[in-house]
């Protein structure tokens, strides 16, 4: 029996010739990563049983994205704590204000994780890098202590489903549309402890900008990792960036799926999450009449040049509506120059938005732009669940940039075809 | 390694609020996060384990037990409050290697699950993966852990294991 792409690179990372699912493995890991939020605890850890030097300092690596700049003294503490582990360790890979930006749009951007990788991240959006064709899953911070340790991960092996996008594309429909469609077919556990592999013609002319969102919401649907196999597009995205060896790997035609779900794009609109849940779902032209405070444009789902490409496309030459606050935050420090030099920030600010720092911000109801009770907002981020952005009361609607930049005009929900 | 319990019985989607409401966050000490274990499913659950007994506790539940955050103070609450397994038909996926990682026997069986209520007498044969309970005089069949899962949940966790590598390489170069 044939194995899928996630069962060889599992396969290859344990040593094994074959790996079925069901199966428990202990793994070499390409890549271990931890946040502000989670690598203190896994810091604490890895020095409780007497841990002194991390399996790899190249491989092992700290971004302080969450509560950054720091938003007050108990993160610049979480943060301290980081800083000192990195220098003490000499990790290549950690990153300061001013070239930090939000992990997942970083990580693929620097060329640190490859394909054919076997990564784990003490966040539970690790899975995004699985655009590129590596395995990659989020974890808690003492499988991340334990990999700093020894370079290893245990995993049980996953069941893949796999996803075929067919048909057309229709207009303002991208790679968020289609993972918040699919999500909202399954349900947030309709993938629960599996892999959700995205193929099919759609798929194979979507850019990396739109990839890398699908499998950045694998995990909304309770999967372990949403994957995509490397091609022309992949190869030339990394090869720009790669700084050491790296082998694409493919599924075997023979591989066995626990289910094939087949969808026709034709038939996607925009897609809405309304709060609370991001399979909460409708197409943009039933969301109804629904007022908005703000808007966000941002995250590790939605931060990238791509994604601010499109917003001033709609932004350019038109106002942010009275009533609403709209802030746009480049994912990385080069999202933010590209930005810059593309003449992008300066439509944006014509326009009335505020340009933040990268940071995580207010996807996490952390800093720069938490909402009070009873507003709502648009965000191109990833959860909506109660209270993520702030007040309890507060209501979050997830979109693609086009929707959320052409809600912010309107003052409420909208198609940017309606302005 | 076997186990002698007493079965609490849940239901479906117990999430990490229920097991611990995050209102509790705010430390990582088992012994601390125990006195809320299963708070917000239960109010009562802590005061009905009464007493550190011979005879032990453990948890059955439904589908997708543990779902909602990462945070490991989850399954730290119940290995706090001595519960010495969780039987339930299903775990969500993070939680399920937070407690493996802390050393908390866990087991999926559908048929169990259904089975076990409240108050049955049930023993618990982790390295052959069975089932019994004694008060139905009936046996359910569970997937055995792997030997190096195992390990970990004799050594008390992922770190422990990880410390007893260490020491035996120290010892022999
Ligand atoms: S942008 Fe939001 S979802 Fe992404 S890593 Fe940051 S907090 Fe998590």
């Amino acid at each position: 029996m044939g194995m899928t792409i996630a069962e060889k690179i599992l396969a290859r990372h344990c040593g094994k010739k074959s790996v079925a699912p069901g199966a428990f493995i202990e793994a070499k890991v390409d890549i271990a990563l931890g946040n502000d939020v989670t690598a203190p605890l896994a810091i604490e850890e890895f020095r409780k049983v007497g841990g002194n030097k991390v399996f790899d300092a190249d491989r092992v690596v700290l971004v302080p994205d969450h509560f950054t700049p720091n938003k007050d003294v108990k993160s610049a503490e979480q943060c301290q704590i980081l800083r000192n582990f990195a220098r003490e360790q000499g990790l290549r890979h950690y990153y300061e204000v001013g070239r930090v930006g939000i992990e997942h749009a970083l990580l693929p951007e620097e060329g640190i994780v490859l394909p054919g990788d076997l990564v784990v991240g003490a966040d539970s959006h690790t899975c995004t890098y699985g655009a590129l064709g590596a395995f990659a899953c989020g974890v808690g911070s003492t499988d991340l202590a334990f990999a700093m340790l020894t370079g290893k991960c245990w995993f049980r092996v996953p069941q893949t489903i796999k996803f075929v996008y067919k048909g057309k594309l229709n207009k303002w429909v991208s790679g968020k549309d289609l993972i918040l469609y699919t999500i909202g077919d399954i349900g947030v556990d309709g993938a629960l402890y599996k892999v959700m592999e995205f193929t099919g013609p759609i798929i194979k002319r979507l850019t990396m900008a739109d990839r890398l969102t699908m499998c950045n919401m694998a995990v909304e649907a309770g999967a372990k990792s949403g994957i995509i196999e490397p091609d022309g597009e992949t190869i030339e995205y990394i090869e720009a960036r790669a700084e050491r060896p790296y082998e694409t790997i493919h599924g075997e035609k023979s591989a066995r799926y626990a289910r094939v779900v087949e969808y026709n794009c034709n038939k996607i609109e925009p897609q809405v999450a309304f709060p609370p849940l991001p399979s909460n779902t409708k197409p943009i032209s039933s969301v109804g009449d629904i007022s908005i405070d703000q808007v966000v444009i941002g995250s590790c789902t939605n931060g990238r040049i791509e994604d601010l490409r499109i917003s001033a496309q709609v932004l350019k030459g038109r106002r942010v509506h009275p009533r609403v606050r709209l802030i746009i935050i480049p994912a990385t420090p080069k999202i933010y120059r590209e930005a810059l030099s593309e003449g992008l920030l300066e439509t944006f600010i014509d326009a009335g938005a505020v340009i933040s720092a990268p940071t995580c911000g207010p996807c996490l109801g952390g800093h720069m732009g938490v909402l009070a009770e009873g507003e709502k907002a648009v965000a191109t981020t990833n959860r909506n669940f109660t209270g993520r952005m702030g007040h309890p009361k507060a209501e979050i609607y997830l979109s693609n940039p086009a929707i959320a930049a052409a809600s912010a005009i309107a003052g409420k929900i909208t198609s940017p075809e309606a302005l | 390694m076997e186990i002698k319990a007493t079965a609490h019985k849940f239901g479906d989607n117990i999430n990490t609020d229920d097991i611990i409401p995050a209102r509790y966050l705010n430390t990582y000490d088992p012994k601390e996060l125990a006195r809320h274990c299963m708070e917000g499913a239960d109010e009562e659950f802590v005061r009905k384990l009464g007493h550190p007994s011979a005879r032990g506790h453990c948890i059955v539940a439904g589908k997708n037990f543990g779902c909602g955050s990462s945070r490991e103070q989850a399954p730290l609450a119940i290995k706090g409050a001595d519960i010495s397994c969780v039987i339930a038909e299903s775990f969500a996926r993070i939680f399920y290697r937070n407690a493996i990682n802390i050393g908390l026997p866990i087991l999926e069986s559908e048929r169990a699950s259904k089975r076990i209520d409240s108050g049955d007498e049930i023993l618990i044969d982790l390295n052959r993966g069975k089932v019994t309970n004694l008060s139905k005089k009936e046996n359910y069949k569970v997937q055995p852990f792997p030997e190096f899962i195992q390990e970990i949940i004799r050594a008390g966790g992922l770190m422990n294991y990880a410390k007893e590598k260490l020491k035996r390489k120290r010892l022999n170069p």
